[in-house]
């Protein structure tokens, strides 16, 4: 070890490794719901192109976890993104596409990308 | 770029690896690779979490859900139901864990949790012990770089006395005075050694450190020897601590390799180097000049002191030895800061303390509290009670140095000082519960034993004076003890205790002593009315068949291991008390519940 700035650097390196492992809690989470259902409409594209997202952006402080049903199946694809002090926003018919621009648009500019939100399911049928 | 989605964290702990956790882990690591998981998922091996009664436990991030007592067969719903799928399986969570409206909490608002603070064990059960660059990302070996580059030695001491940091050994000698004696003693050549030989029976709070974050005690050690000036450290550890030691060879072997031992650490003159050393487990090498003459390679015998190791240790040199605990808590205090760590605790007891929970307690484990902590919060929260609805009797502390708190102390706060106050001592972090069933003259035998097989013999008043106060208390608990013995009793131990060689002779009579001063009417019992009232002093006990409720189906006797039991089938059976071994089979398995233990 030769210097303070290396050691950083393997830190920083490492810490994305690692940051998975931080108690939940302060920051963003966005939930797929991975169930049979889910998985059958596709959810794991999804998930993987919130994670690359995630990582391509490097935001730290957003975590990507899986959940089961959620309970509205015929809509599947069903992602729920909860940004502390907000309400939680309810996506459904989730697609790759979709999910990075609720990235972008949601995450990153924290504007609800109100046309996939469940409510405008709803109100469509 | 690789994608990880989800850790699953398996206690490779010494508790859950007896239960079997690396069953779990190549069981794991199939599953994974059978559902295709094996890329997104991975498996991390870490140290004690500290629930060790509840292992082998599984904590899967991002959820966090924590998995008690998992069996191999339970993995692969583990991983088809919750990994796959993303559906936590309730059936294994540990059960505190799952709320009433049926959701699941976070692991810090779980009763064991709530009430500790992870200083000392901040990175167990968190980071792969075998991974240095896991214990960098969570800030490992910046306290050393940051010492280095910035700070000189007497504002690293000054930082640690500051921090009011005392030792975790047991004898609790603040940290930054010792540092600052060996750095003024006069030498050419200076050591850092640390002890972590650990015999109270009971204890694995140090050993829970090595294995969970070994790279913790080697950064504080290359601490300590900027500090000192030295260039050279050793650390003691007991061979009987197989997993402790590959762990911390993996630790300094990669050390070497990023260059955090050995020459110019951190671009700077700074050199050093650090060697494990085996001792065989003998309790008085535990003692810290026993432990330099092992390290020497000399069969471990204590010295008189002075001269203190600070002035004349390892081959003669100053040495600074401190305990595997004390050196854990050093990163944290200089990344943190001396205010920091000295807000946390009480007025002369400063940071937090490990103990091993155990005995008759709900959630045996390791636990650190902040220094201050009552015992009642310790039993009645974080331990999560007594089992069976039984009583708390007392808590044995400092294990066969240290003594007991009664049950009408339970308020007393655990700090160095409140503890010496009340006739017991911190200790090294053995916390043992006892409840109603435990005779407290039993105890006192129990840590005699161990003291009379741990004399190293080299003074008589330990030697001679442990055997012969042994000896007075199996008089006592076989019923054949008189007040005399009691009265002599008390006076060997004030004798022993002020003229033994060193700590192990000095501190052994405690057990004793502290159970007089509490449980006095316990010893009188025993001797006056040749009862047990605990009922545990076998030779005081006697099991008899009421012949009222004794229906005569001759179970008892099949089962008694000596054939004291005798009767014809359909008529009541008696026991032959000459005969009797008093296990307590028979009354186990009567089932008309017609056979009693008198006490
Ligand atoms: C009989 C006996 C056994 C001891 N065993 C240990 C031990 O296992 N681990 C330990 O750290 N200190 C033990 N000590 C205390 C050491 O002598 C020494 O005080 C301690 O290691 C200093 O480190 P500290 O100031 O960081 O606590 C023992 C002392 C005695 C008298
Ligand atoms: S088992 Fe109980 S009931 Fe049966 S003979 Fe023995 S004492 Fe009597
Ligand atoms: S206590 Fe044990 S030895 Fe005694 S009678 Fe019962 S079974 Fe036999
Ligand atoms: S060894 Fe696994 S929790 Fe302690």
């Amino acid at each position: 070890m030769k210097s303070l700035a290396e050691l950083e650097e393997i830190r920083k390196r490492t810490l994305e490794k690692v940051n998975l492992r931080k108690d939940r809690g302060e920051g963003i989470r966005v939930v797929v719901g991975m169930a049979t259902c889910g998985i059958a409409a596709g959810a794991r594209p999804v998930l993987n192109a919130f994670m690359e997202e995630v990582a391509k952006r490097n935001l730290k402080n957003v975590t990507v976890a899986q959940t089961g049903c959620i309970g509205v199946c015929r809509l599947e694809p069903v992602v729920e993104v909860y940004i502390p002090g907000q309400e939680k926003v309810t996506y459904v018919k989730m697609t790759p596409e979709k999910a990075v621009q609720i990235v972008n648009e949601h995450i990153v500019n924290n504007k609800p990308c109100i046309q996939y939100t469940i409510g405008a399911a709803e109100k469509r049928n | 770029m690789e994608l990880v989605r989800s850790h699953v964290l398996v206690c490779g702990g010494t508790g859950c690896t007896s239960s079997g956790c690396e069953k779990i882990i190549k069981e794991m690591e199939n599953q994974l690779k059978k559902n295709n998981l094996d890329k997104e998922i991975r498996v991390i091996k870490t140290g004690c979490f500290g629930l060790c009664a509840l292992g082998p436990i599984v904590i899967v991030y991002p959820e966090g859900a924590f998995y008690s007592m998992v069996k191999p067969e339970d993995v692969q719903e583990i991983v088809e139901e919750h990994l796959l799928k993303g559906r936590i399986v309730k059936r294994l969570l540990y059960d505190e864990t799952i709320e009433e409206d049926d959701t699941v909490k976070s692991l810090n608002e779980v009763d064991f949790y709530k009430k500790q603070m992870r200083v000392a064990l901040r990175n167990c059960g968190v980071i792969n012990p075998e991974n240095i660059e896991e214990y960098i990302a969570f800030d490992g070996y910046k306290a050393l770089g940051k010492v280095l580059t910035e700070m000189t030695p007497e504002q690293v001491i000054d930082t640690i006395k500051k921090s009011g940091l005392r030792g975790r050994g047991g004898g609790g000698f603040p940290t930054g005075l010792k540092w600052e004696f060996t750095a003024k003693a006069q030498g050419d050549q200076k050591y850092v050694a640390c002890n972590a030989d650990e015999g109270d029976p009971g204890a694995f709070m140090d050993r829970s450190v090595l294995e969970g974050d070994p790279h913790s005690v080697i950064e504080a050690m290359a601490i300590a020897a900027y500090a000192v000036g030295a260039n050279q450290g050793y650390i003691y550890v007991r061979a009987e601590y197989p997993i402790a030691v590959s762990r911390l060879k993996i630790a300094i072997a990669q050390a070497k390799e990023y260059g955090l031992l050995g020459q110019n650490i951190f671009g700077t003159d700074f050199n050093f180097d650090l060697e494990i050393r085996l001792g065989a487990g003998a309790f008085v090498c535990g003692e810290e000049t026993a432990l330099m003459t092992s390290v020497e390679g000399h069969r471990g015998e204590p010295r008189p002191r002075p001269p203190f190791p600070a002035v004349k240790g390892l081959w003669g040199k100053p040495t600074l030895l401190n305990n595997v605990e004390t050196y854990a808590n050093i990163p944290m205090i200089i990344l943190k800061g001396a205010e920091w760590f000295a807000s946390i605790g009480t007025e002369k007891s400063k940071g937090t303390k490990v103990f091993a929970l155990g005995g008759k307690i709900q959630n045996t484990g390791l636990v650190e509290i902040p220094m201050g902590t009552t015992l009642r919060e310790i039993v009645e929260e974080i331990g999560g009670g007594i089992p069976n609805g039984k009583k708390f009797k007392a808590a044995q502390t400092g294990g066969p140095s240290g003594g007991c708190i009664p049950a009408d102390l339970i308020d007393t706060p655990i700090d160095y000082d409140s503890l010496i106050s009340i006739g017991s001592m911190m200790g090294s972090g053995g916390l043992i519960i006892m409840d109603e069933d435990t005779c407290m003259v039993d105890i006192a035998k129990f840590f005699l034993e161990f003291t009379v097989d741990e004399s190293c013999g080299k003074c008589s008043p330990c030697r001679i004076g442990t055997k012969r106060m042994l000896e007075i208390l199996e008089k006592i608990t076989n019923g054949n003890g008189t007040m005399e013995d009691i009265e002599n009793l008390e006076i060997l131990c004030k004798n022993v205790k002020s003229s033994a060689l060193c700590g192990l002779g000095q501190t052994a009579p405690n057990p004793i002593l502290s159970t007089l001063r509490y449980f006095k009417d316990e010893y009188i019992a025993h001797v006056q009315d040749k009862k047990c009232p605990a009922g545990v002093c076998k030779s005081l006990l006697a099991y008899t068949i009421d012949a009222g409720l004794c229906k005569g189906c001759g179970i008892c006797a099949k089962q008694c291991p000596v054939n004291a039991i005798s009767g014809e089938r359909k008529n009541p059976y008696k026991i032959d008390t000459e005969k009797c071994i008093k296990c307590g089979v028979c009354m186990e398995k009567c089932p008309f519940k017609a056979i009693f233990k008198n006490h």
